[in-house]
């Protein structure tokens, strides 16, 4: 029978079926963790005499509660609070005490979960990865069945490798054609998102099939993967290809005999004829460059569109909270703050579009523009290219790898009342400092934003060049 | 086991764990004690309390919140802060999925209901509800009795309190088997 990939990677992964209305047990292939959700696991191991079974799957790193300033002279940090130094510490604690390598700051290669991940060949075609975090759909570019968990999970899957799953059901998301130049993966998900509704793919697995997947990059299928979780979706999943053994060749961490590794791989994608509990199709050129507008990623609207009027009062509520009406032109919204950087777009593409858009101008004067790459070698791969200089000189802050504003809850976060024009994956009210306003948008996007002063005008850099 | 209650109405859709529990009171590393930081920016302005109904009409342990509950962040200190703060249950027309599988763990019990019952619930925000776990039943105060989804393992679980960790540890000699057929 025609097998879709979700279930063909499933099946892989069954360590006891699903009967008696007891979910399935499934093994995990790869477990990421981080400072924030792994803290109350770990007590539970210790409470209990358990040791992590097989710490070689477990991979840790700094990235929510760390400071995104770089260390003084003494090399000290500035945390935001005293427990935020004790998250990390107890992290730093549990690795050693239960073996696990940790991408701590000595690392050369730390970074935001979701990204270091992939950068280190961890992530691969067929895996199962979970993270206690819900953007582990990132990893879903890659061929992998990867999605959130709770901190009880984190606990079982620590002790046991392994977790209770109910089976999701499968969506596909078909894009048909090409995205059009100078619109991305950012424009395309929170377009997908758009269609879907905040709710609509809860109880499902994304897989993102067609000719504008195909034709993504890497980075751009993170993006598209990452934000999955926002249209309710536990997971994305995009066949891997050549695109992906491509990237994945050589790394550190890819698999010794690459080309066996390969030929398996290329057995994971989706049976001709494979049915889906439910299908979206998308037509990649008639999407523009695309903005949130309200307090959840599905309130979107082309940019250079007016705010449509609220469709309910949950809208209605969310434009009084954006002190936004309808009609109104987003271009006429003064911005406070630009933030480029976490899990969906904090890679060296991303680096690179900034960098570019601000080429040789002046982020305005009234704006706190925020870079932060995604990892330590994103972070010195755009030094090496010159793009710390550009930001720089534009007169934006080039900071330390970390999750950042995205989250805000390591101190890098706005006032209330301040308009962010972010690309992050999150626009809830308060997500960025409470009662701050954020408007989601691509790299370029942000970049612009910064430059002209306003949420988005796209016009006002061609007039100053 | 059941849970006795008046219903406490937030009619919000979308209500994300970011508004549960907001990510500046992540940084702590035991479960207890998130309740005072249950819906914080809902409860306080400028550390003064507001007259949300989550300050003035605390006691209720039912919860019912607008369609698409707990989505956004998988965060488990959504449902640790909700129980803190004293709510047993909670009840919507659609609940996030991993929302859904935090509160379970923990014995915060999710309720979905169809649209047209989440609809009676928030025209009727003084109603009083009986929720029997063990037959996955709610009783209104008006006699209405519906019943709702809740898998049978994690009745039992929530029921008997069972360990979900006891049980996969009881697995070992299957891990161990999956883990030689797949080196």
């Amino acid at each position: 029978m025609a097998q879709t990939m979700f279930d063909k990677i499933w099946q892989r992964h069954i360590v006891k079926p699903a009967e008696n209305g007891h979910p399935a047990v499934i093994y995990i292939d790869l477990h990421l963790i981080h400072e924030v959700t792994s803290p109350q696991a770990f007590t539970e191991l210790k409470n209990r005499g358990l040791t992590v079974r097989r710490p070689d799957k477990v991979l840790a790193t700094l990235d929510h509660s760390t400071p995104t300033s770089a260390p003084d002279a003494q090399g000290q940090r500035k945390y935001v609070s005293e427990a935020a130094w004790q998250q990390v510490r107890k992290l730093q604690e549990n690795c050693r005490r239960f073996g696990i390598h940790l991408h701590g700051f000595d690392s050369p290669h730390r970074g935001i979960v979701h990204v270091m991940g992939p950068e280190l060949g961890a992530t691969q075609p067929g895996m199962t990865i979970v993270c206690g975090d819900s953007h582990t759909a990132t990893h879903g570019a890659f061929g992998a069945l990867a999605f959130g968990i709770g901190t009880t999970e984190v606990g079982h899957v620590l002790a046991t490798q392994s977790l209770l799953q109910h089976k999701p059901k499968t969506l596909r998301v078909w894009v048909d054609n090409t995205l059009r130049p100078g619109v991305g993966a950012k424009d395309l998900i929170l377009h997908i998102i758009g269609k879907l509704g905040m709710g609509g793919g809860t109880g499902h697995v994304i897989e993102y099939a067609g000719p504008a997947i195909e034709a993504l990059t890497m980075e751009e299928r993170m993006t598209v993967c990452n934000m999955s979780i926002e249209a309710g979706a536990r997971a994305g999943l995009i066949a891997p290809d050549e695109t992906t053994f491509n990237w994945l060749r050589g790394r550190q961490m890819a698999p010794k005999d690459f080309d066996a590794a390969c030929a398996d791989w290329r057995t994971l994608r989706t049976d001709e004829g494979a049915s889906f509990d439910k299908e979206l199709r998308v037509d990649a050129a008639k999407i523009g460059p695309t903005i949130t507008y309200g307090t959840h990623p599905g309130m979107v609207i082309p940019i250079g569109a007016a705010v449509p009027a609220a469709r309910d009062e949950v809208e209605a509520k969310a434009l009084s909270y954006m002190n936004l009406k309808a009609g109104e032109q987003l271009s006429d919204r003064k911005v406070d703050i630009v933030f480029i950087g976490s899990c969906t777009n904090g890679r060296l593409s991303d680096m690179r579009e900034a960098a570019n858009e601000l080429k040789g101008h002046k982020v305005a004067k009234s704006v706190r523009m925020m870079v932060v790459p995604g990892s330590e070698d994103i972070k010195r791969q755009a030094e090496a290219e010159g793009l710390d200089k550009i930001i720089l000189a534009a007169g934006a802050e080039w900071r330390e790898p970390g999750c950042s504003m995205c989250i805000a809850m390591n101190g890098d976060m706005a006032k209330p009342g301040q308009t962010v024009v972010s690309t992050s994956n999150r626009n809830f009210a308060g997500r960025q400092g409470p009662g701050s306003q954020s408007f989601l948008a691509s790299p370029a996007v942000a970049a612009r934003a910064a430059v002209s002063g306003f949420v988005c005008e796209p016009q006002a850099i061609e007039e100053t060049a | 086991m059941k849970i006795d209650s008046k219903i406490l109405v937030v009619r919000q859709n979308n209500i994300d764990t970011d508004q549960i529990i907001p990510a500046r009171f992540l940084t702590t590393t035991t479960r207890e004690g998130l309740g005072q930081h249950a819906f914080a920016d809902w409860r306080y302005q400028n550390g003064q309390k507001t007259d949300s109904i989550l300050n003035t009409d605390h006691g209720c342990t039912v919860l019912v919140g607008g369609e698409n509950f707990g989505c956004g962040s998988s965060r488990e200190h959504a449902p640790w802060a909700m129980l803190d703060y004293g709510f047993k249950a909670v009840i919507s027309s659609q609940i996030a999925d991993i929302f859904r599988g935090n509160a379970l763990k923990n014995g915060l019990v999710p309720i979905e209901v169809t649209p047209e019952q989440h609809q009676y619930l928030l025209d009727h925000p003084d109603t009083r509800v009986s929720i029997d776990v063990t037959d996955a039943t709610v009783t209104l105060d008006n006699g209405q009795v519906w019943s709702f989804e809740l898998d049978p393992f994690s009745r039992h679980c929530i029921v008997q309190g069972v360990d979900q960790l006891g049980y996969l540890l009881n697995l070992d000699r299957q891990i161990r088997q999956y883990e030689e057929s797949h080196p």
